[in-house]
C-alpha cells in the first residue's frame, strides 16, 4: 500500500487513515440528523404560514434533537482531537486507561457495524507509563479488530486495564470463540513490530478466550 | 398513488425526520435499523423504492443492497450515505443501485431522485412546487 514504509510506519498510517475516515463518516451522520430536523423546522414554519401551527412539544422535541447531536458531534470532535495529538510527542508519560478509553470510543463504530458489544471495566487507579501513546493506541486497535473479527455478531468483548508489578497490562476477554481458531495468524508482523517498539509482550490464550498486553512502566530510548 | 419508500439506516433520529419529511411529500414511508428486518419487509410488502446507508450494523450494505435485488430485481435502490470511495461506487451501481446520493442530503433532490427511479410506474416527476401543495395538506 505504502511502498517504501517500514511495517511499523504502514501499520500506523493505515490505523489514522481507517480512524480518521470512520470519524468523518460519524460527522456525516450527525449533521445529516441536524440537517433533517432543521427541514421539518422549515417545514413547521411552511405549515404555520398556511394555518396550521404546530404545538411546542413537537418544536421541543426537535430542539433536543439537535442539541444531543451537537454534544454527541462534540464527543467526536475531542476524541479526534484527542487522536491527532497523540502523535505529538512520540514518547512521554499518560495514562493507559486513556489511551484505551480513546481507542473504544474511536472503536465503536465498527463494533456497531459488526454487531459486537465493547464493554471496559472501569478503573480503579491511574495506570501511568512512558511510553509511545500512538504506538499502543495502533496496537490495541489491532488486538480489538481481531477480537471483534473473532467473536462475531451479538457477542461481547470484555477490556480492562490494571496495574502488573510496575507496568500495566490490558486483556481483552470474553473471546470464546478462539477455542475454535488456534492459528488465527495474530499476532502478525504489524503486531509484533509495535509490540516491539513497546517493549510488549501479547499472548493470546485459545482455552480461556482471552488477550493479554503487558506493558513495561517506562521503555528504553 | 403514493410512492411507496422504505428507509434503511442506523440512525434512529434520522429515520425518524427523515420519514416524517418524506411523509409529508406524499409518500408512504417504512422505516427500520436493521438489515435483516428490511429484507423481510421487502419480501413481504412491494416498496418502489429502498433508500438505504452503506454503513449498517451487522450487514454489509453491498450484500443488503444484492440481497434486496435477488427479492425483487425491479426494486430501485437509493444509496444514501456519508461517503463512498470510488470502488464502493462502482460495485454498487454493478450491484443495481440506481443512485447514490451524500448526506446530509437535499430533501428535494432526493424526493426528486425517488420520484424519478419511480416515474415508469408512475409518470410522475414534479419536485418543488407539487411537493409543498401537497406538504400543505399533509401537514
Amino acid at each position: 500500500m505504502n511502498p517504501g514504509l517500514g511495517i511499523r510506519e504502514g501499520a500506523a498510517l493505515h490505523f489514522f487513515g481507517k480512524m480518521s475516515a470512520s470519524i468523518s463518516h460519524e460527522i456525516k451522520n450527525v449533521l445529516a440528523i441536524i440537517n433533517e430536523n432543521a427541514g421539518l423546522l422549515e417545514d413547521y414554519n411552511l405549515m404555520a404560514e398556511r394555518g396550521s401551527p404546530v404545538g411546542p412539544g413537537r418544536l421541543k422535541a426537535l430542539a433536543d434533537t439537535i442539541m444531543a447531536q451537537i454534544r454527541r458531534a462534540d464527543a467526536i470532535v475531542k476524541n479526534m482531537n484527542r487522536f491527532a495529538h497523540s502523535v505529538d510527542e512520540e514518547k512521554r508519560a499518560f495514562d493507559v486507561g486513556d489511551i484505551l478509553e480513546l481507542v473504544v470510543a474511536l472503536s465503536s463504530r465498527f463494533a456497531s457495524v459488526r454487531g459486537v458489544e465493547l464493554k471496559m471495566r472501569p478503573r480503579s487507579e491511574r495506570l501511568s507509563v512512558v511510553s509511545y501513546p500512538f504506538f499502543l493506541a495502533n496496537l490495541l486497535w489491532l488486538a480489538l479488530d481481531f477480537a471483534m473479527g473473532e467473536v462475531g455478531k451479538g457477542k461481547t468483548v470484555e477490556l480492562v486495564a490494571e496495574k502488573s508489578g510496575e507496568g500495566v497490562v490490558i486483556r481483552l476477554t470474553r473471546l470464546e470463540a478462539l477455542e475454535n481458531s488456534p492459528d488465527a495468524g495474530f499476532p502478525g508482523e504489524r503486531e509484533d513490530a509495535l509490540l516491539q517498539t513497546l517493549g510488549a509482550g501479547l499472548s493470546v490464550d485459545h482455552g480461556e478466550g482471552r488477550v493479554t498486553i503487558e506493558l513495561p512502566a517506562e521503555i528504553g530510548p | 398513488m403514493n410512492e411507496k419508500v422504505l428507509l434503511l439506516d442506523d440512525e434512529e433520529d434520522f429515520l425518524e425526520a427523515m420519514s416524517q419529511r418524506m411523509g409529508a411529500r406524499g409518500m408512504e414511508v417504512r422505516t427500520t435499523t436493521y438489515p435483516n428486518e428490511a429484507l423481510k419487509m421487502a419480501e413481504e410488502e412491494p416498496f418502489d423504492a429502498v433508500v438505504m446507508d452503506l454503513m449498517l450494523p451487522e450487514m454489509d450494505g453491498l450484500q443488503v443492497l444484492q440481497e434486496l435485488r435477488r427479492i425483487n430485481p425491479r426494486l430501485r435502490v437509493i444509496l444514501l450515505t456519508g461517503y463512498a470511495t470510488a470502488e464502493k461506487r462502482a460495485e454498487a451501481k454493478n450491484l443495481g443501485a440506481v443512485d447514490l446520493v451524500e448526506k446530509p442530503a437535499d430533501i428535494d433532490i432526493l424526493t426528486h431522485r425517488i420520484r424519478r427511479v419511480g416515474g415508469n410506474r408512475m409518470e410522475q416527476d414534479t419536485p418543488e412546487k407539487g411537493d409543498e401543495g401537497r406538504l400543505a395538506r399533509k401537514l
